[in-house]
């Protein structure tokens, strides 16, 4: 379980990210932290695995503070996947990139070489071992960037922007890994404003504005609530405006899923055929 | 990182923020050779006092305050070798013009630092490549110049960026022995350095396709022109050097110690 107490964090330059920020997340929880730029998303998260230090308040991950504890520590736990993967990348071979945190954590040479294999098998990365991480494509670069975390097993996920840049046949395939991760009891975290995307995936939302967060609760009832949308300068998804817009036929407005809308409408036609 | 915070670059209006920056650097290199031509305490002391009401107009105080800070280190070296120099050459025998000699050559140091500080401080960098293009530096080397300047807080974030990403892997960037330790930062350099790579050469093809280098005689949209100010600052650096060159040709200087001892 992470508890986010009342957090307060500025930046050096005086900035004020976090102006109060609580927080519970539960084990096996799949969250979506949304918002427009600069509501302070990246900077919660990055309190998390204690890459920022709360200026006010405390974060306790697994009964300890990270006030009290290293980076390193609980990145064991909590693991951090970047949003753009150049900013990690720097190994000779994919092989050796997924291997580098595995060495950091000081685990044995054959584990490592079991954890490396499974976790490019995971991400359908096996053809890509001895290659250089500079000669593959975005989207690739970004699946070796997840699988050098995911490698050694953290018990919390946190994926930041996970699906900018990515084709949609690429983010089809992200969901569908998350959902996995998530029904394997991994507590997922993703920060996003791909508002599609989560409509899709229907986690838990944390909606943030101006380094508060203004609601929290299940993505059906957050995202087809147009005022709170409005105020996080997000939009509803697609289908959602089209109900919102049919509203007056007597139509639910709380519509997030394409097959759900699919039902409503089929049994509205035959009731009125 | 808060250390590149200085290049970012500020729309700041001030009256020495608006002076000519040819002018502003004519002074600080008036005020360069006064420094040199004494080697004697007091008017040291007064020559670091000269760029005060500068400081003051730009409202600059805190970062100056800082650039100061941040060559103290450097000036503790040069008071320290001074000093030691002295004793050893005059056979050692502790005597109090050694110490003012050293104190003296120390101040030269700051004076100048101040000097320049004020300079760069009040001085944005298009402001100091527009001075270099029309002091008919070749275009290439000016806009090299501004460029570098201003990507150097970028690459900073960048570079915060990529530390936080690799501790996220369990980097400690703090562990092990000397060698250890510089091959910690290998993981943050070549990301840092391929970006670096990837940014120019992103640069230039923008740079290409908006026909950078069509003409050999660009216009600018801002043009510098001397204003009464720049004027007015040009007159006040000559009678500066006008007065500091009269007092070291005629005037004997006191020293400090036996100003104390009269």
């Amino acid at each position: 379980m992470i508890e986010v107490k009342d957090v307060h964090f500025a930046y050096p330059t005086g900035v004020k990210a976090l102006r109060g920020v609580s927080l519970t997340i539960h084990d096996g929880d799949f969250i979506a932290i949304m918002g427009q730029n600069g509501a302070g998303k990246t900077t919660l998260v990055k309190h998390l695995n204690g890459l920022l230090k709360p200026t006010e308040g405390e974060v306790i991950v697994d009964k300890v503070k990270t006030k009290e504890t290293s980076v390193a520590k609980l990145a064991r736990k909590v693991g951090f996947v970047f949003q753009n993967p150049d900013h990690q990348l720097f190994c000779e071979t994919v092989e050796e990139e997924v291997a580098f945190a595995l060495k950091n954590f000081g685990f044995k040479e054959k584990a490592t070489k079991k954890r490396v294999s499974w976790a490019l098998n995971l991400l359908d990365l096996e053809g890509y071992r001895q290659t250089s991480p500079f000669m593959l494509s975005g989207g690739e670069r970004k699946r070796v960037a997840l699988a050098s975390v995911l490698a050694w097993d953290p018990k919390y996920v946190i994926l930041d922007e996970p699906t900018i840049g990515q084709d949609y046949q690429q983010k089809e395939k992200l969901r569908q890994f998350i959902i996995q991760l998530n029904a394997q009891e991994k507590t997922v975290i993703i920060v996003t404003h791909d508002v599609e995307f989560v409509a899709e995936c229907n986690p838990r939302v944390v909606l943030m504005t101006d380094g508060k967060i203004v609601a929290d609760g299940e993505a059906q009832k957050i995202l087809t609530n147009e005022k709170l949308v409005a105020q996080a300068s997000i939009v509803p998804p697609q289908i959602t405006q089209i109900f919102l817009g049919l509203a007056d036929l007597g139509l639910p407005t709380d519509i997030i899923d394409v097959h759900e809308a699919r039902e409503v409408l089929i049994t509205r036609l035959e009731a009125t055929s | 990182m808060s250390v590149f915070e200085g290049f970012r670059f500020r729309k700041v209006s001030s009256p020495i923020h608006d002076l000519d920056p040819r002018v502003k650097f004519f002074y600080v290199c008036i005020l360069f050779v006064i420094a040199l031509m004494f080697n004697q305490l007091l008017p040291l002391i007064v020559l670091f006092f000269v760029p005060l009401p500068f400081v003051f107009m730009a409202g600059v105080q805190r970062q100056w305050l800082r650039s100061l800070k941040g060559a103290i280190f450097l000036a503790t070296i040069i008071f320290a070798t001074n000093l030691v120099s002295r004793y050893i050459y005059s056979g050692y025998v502790w005597s109090a013009i050694m110490l003012e000699e050293s104190i003296a050559l120390t101040f030269r140091f700051i004076v100048l630092v101040a000097a320049f500080s004020v300079f760069f401080l009040t001085t944005s960098p298009d402001h100091l490549g527009l001075a270099l293009e029309q002091s008919h530096v070749p275009y290439e080397f000016c806009f090299a110049f501004t460029t570098a300047v201003r990507f150097v807080p970028v690459l900073a974030e960048e570079a915060q960026t990529i530390m936080d990403a690799q501790k996220a892997r369990g980097l400690e960037l703090e562990r092990g022995n000397f060698l250890k330790r510089v091959r910690n930062y290998i993981p943050i350099l070549i990301p840092l350095i391929v970006s670096a790579i990837r940014r120019s050469l992103e640069l230039a093809e923008a740079m290409e396709s908006r026909a950078w280098g069509t003409t050999k005689n660009r216009t600018n949209l801002y043009v510098l022109r001397l204003k009464t100010g720049d004027y007015g600052l040009v007159v006040i650096s000559i009678a500066l050097l006008i007065v500091a060159t009269y007092i070291w040709l005629s005037v004997p200087i006191p020293t400090v110690t036996t100003l104390l001892h009269m």
